[in-house]
């Protein structure tokens, strides 16, 4: 924490350094609601997958989600004419990372990779898609509290607005002299199409649809595992009378 | 053509008999191989230990029919066989959770042998075996660790194969020829590939085979630590022993539909464990440009990986890394020696003196806190915390001829305790 607090009193714009240690916000978990997957998988198809690929991930999966494959065709498939594709982007990686600095990561698998010891891949992705802020020092002019100096712009300003982080200098602590700069939060400078708590939602959804699109089986997982459960739980049950009517002759 | 061999059975098995030992067989090995009848919980994990084994086979088998061993694949063919395989994502689970599982029983069924002193004349050999799976399990779970190519797979494995470099003179050639390459790469992948569906494997059937001939041979020890082949009844059969099969078989069902319970809790529900069986970082397919901040082992080598960063000093002219391979490798290695260190006048740690309790108790917390200390980043405390726990380790086996000859023994009794259920 002194490390932290020391280099933000010495570089504001690096704010939490490399790694950071902003707190997540807990995202709702919408994965059972399958009109705000559709509507997730809208903003994804719309605002992501153009420079970000899913490679893992079949267009026809979307069926999972309530989905047919002629609204899958019309609304969201883009790069393709084939249903059975996976979700590959034209963009060359070389080029992007001339662009970027970096190759847009393979969004496949995000929801599982980007967890951590601070919280799960969900709660990281809706904190990320929500911290964005204006900041003039970056070659893109953005940055994000979640990832700070990150390669990729604001893609959503246009439904979030645009927002400033805001500082207030606070003693350095105890033993430390002077003040250094603390974030206290975000100040709408501009706003967009959509109110604070429409945004919210949008991200909530976006987020939902990146966690079933990291593990589409995964509400399966759980249907299946409480029936799984509860048959080894009667085998359990026989298994433990029929010990007892064979031990009942030990003496 | 030789006269034929007398046997009790008649019809097809009585055919079978004569030519193949299979009612002999399973006479000796089931319906008339007797275990003492007072095994208790610890008992169970030698069963489930071999279930796992079948598990980690039949799922292995399933996953190589869609697994593809090449560097520019194999992480695509996993997330394959998770989303268009039909169950493959069950099957990845089940192996991926039985790895894991594989080591919670077979440490606990080592503890067992630990406690109740199932190492002690005549059962060296089963222990010697038991070490050697022990050690093939550790090389099982390390080649097939980089299979799915994630960014963990790709950086433990260049960590894990880097230490080898450490080794004087032959060093850095071995390390490349482990490889194959200067840096992990796909050949690499191919080898551990062969190693972990093939070689492996092949050791390990053997030494499980062997482990329970020997086991078998001698019979088991028990948690009284007493002798049921002292006390036999007018037919020869011991009078503390009971059939195997049936009651250790229905026994072992019952202790076969709990683990399931708690195997399928984690399949279904918590596959990853949070990060401890499946580290989120292998989510990420292997870069080998991009070095993660933090590379840990999978938890069940966490212990051993503890004793070898705690050693930070050079020693004769060689680096402390050099060192603390050595300090690895013999915190395994001394396992085969404990039939020879341990003096103690008893087996079972049910009539051993107070103290030999509180140096058992000392030891199973410090394995963990090294286990813990070695999925955490190195730090000042942690550094000495684990020096301590290292030393500790080392010493409870290099000075076990001594101590395990201290204080007053209770006496053992004649026959096993037991209470009827």
């Amino acid at each position: 924490m002194k490390k932290l607090l020391a280099l933000l009193a010495l570089v504001p714009s690096l704010v939490f350094g490399a790694g950071s240690n902003y707190p997540l916000d807990t995202a709702p978990d919408l994965t059972n609601d399958l009109a705000a997957l559709q509507r997730g998988a809208k903003l994804f198809s719309n605002y992501c997958l153009n420079c970000h690929s899913a490679e893992s991930m079949r267009y026809n999966r979307l069926r999972d989600i309530g989905l047919t494959d002629e609204q899958i065709k019309e609304n969201l498939m883009f790069a393709t004419d084939n249903v059975g594709d996976t979700m590959n982007i034209s963009m060359d990686p070389k080029d992007a990372k001339k662009w970027f600095g970096a190759a847009p990561p393979d969004l496949s698998l995000i929801a599982r990779s980007r967890a951590s010891a601070n919280g799960p891949g969900a709660d990281y992705i809706y904190t990320y898609l929500r911290t964005y802020y204006r900041d003039p020092s970056k070659p893109t002019g953005w940055n994000n509290m979640a990832f700070p100096n990150v390669g990729m712009p604001h893609v959503l300003w246009e439904l979030q607005g645009e927002q400033v982080a805001k500082y207030e200098e606070v003693p350095a602590g105890y033993g430390k002299e002077g003040t250094v700069q603390q974030f206290v939060g975000f100040e709408l400078t501009k706003p967009g199409t959509m109110t604070q708590v429409e945004y919210d939602q949008a991200m909530a959804d976006l987020t939902s649809f990146l966690v079933f699109m990291a593990e589409p089986v995964r509400e399966d997982r759980f249907k299946l595992g409480v029936i799984v459960l509860l048959f080894f739980g009667v085998f359990t049950i026989f298994a433990w009378r029929l010990n007892a009517a064979y031990w009942k002759d030990i003496k | 053509m030789a006269a034929d061999k007398k046997v009790e059975t008649t019809g097809v098995l009585g055919w079978i008999d004569q030519r193949f030992p299979l009612t002999s067989t399973y006479k000796a090995h089931l319906s008339e191989y007797y275990a003492p009848k007072n095994f208790n919980f610890w008992y169970f994990f030698g069963s489930l230990a071999l279930l796992v084994l079948v598990i980690q086979i039949v799922t292995g088998i399933f996953l190589v029919m869609h697994y593809k061993p090449d560097a520019a694949k194999a992480f695509q063919s996993v997330e394959y066989i998770m989303r268009d395989v039909p169950w493959g994502w069950l099957v990845r689970y089940m192996h991926s959770t039985g790895a894991s599982m594989f080591f919670v029983v077979v440490y606990l069924h080592m503890m067992r042998g630990l406690l109740y002193g199932s190492y002690r004349k005549p059962r060296e050999l089963i222990w010697i075996f038991g070490v050697a799976i022990f050690l093939c399990l550790m090389a099982e779970a390390f080649f097939g660790y980089l299979l799915p190519w994630g960014q963990m797979s790709y950086w433990g494995a260049q960590v894990i194969v880097n230490l080898f470099s450490a080794i004087p003179v032959i060093g850095p050639d071995l390390a490349i020829w482990i490889r194959g390459d200067y840096v992990v790469s796909d050949a690499t992948l191919n080898r551990f590939f062969s190693f972990h569906v093939i070689a492996i494997p092949l050791v390990l059937l053997g030494l499980v085979a062997a482990h329970l001939v020997a086991l078998h041979e001698v019979g088991s020890n028990n948690p009284d630590g007493v002798e049921i082949k002292e006390k036999k009844d007018a037919n020869g059969k011991p009078l503390d022993g009971i059939p195997f099969h049936p009651y250790y078989t229905v026994h072992d069902i019952l202790g076969v539909g709990v683990f399931l319970m708690v195997f399928s809790a984690i399949v279904f529900f918590a596959p990853e464990m949070g990060g401890y069986f499946l580290e989120y970082n292998n989510f990420i397919p292997a870069d080998p440009l991009k070095t993660p901040a933090h590379i840990a082992p999978v938890w069940y080598f966490t212990p051993f990986y503890s004793i070898l960063r705690a050693i930070t000093f050079p020693f004769l002219g060689l680096d402390a890394k050099f060192w603390g391979v050595v300090a690895m490798g013999g915190a395994v290695v001394i396992l085969f020696f404990l039939p020879w260190l341990d003096k103690s006048k008893v087996k079972s740690i049910r009539y051993r003196p107070a103290l030999h309790k509180w140096i058992y108790a000392v030891f199973v917390i410090n394995f963990i806190v090294l286990g813990y200390l070695g999925v955490k980043p190195p730090s000042d405390i942690g550094q000495i915390v684990s020096q301590i726990g290292t030393l500790y380790y080392f010493l409870f086996f290099l000075a076990m001829p001594w101590w395990s000859k201290l204080g007053t023994f209770k006496p053992v009794p004649d026959r096993v305790v037991f209470q009827p259920h």
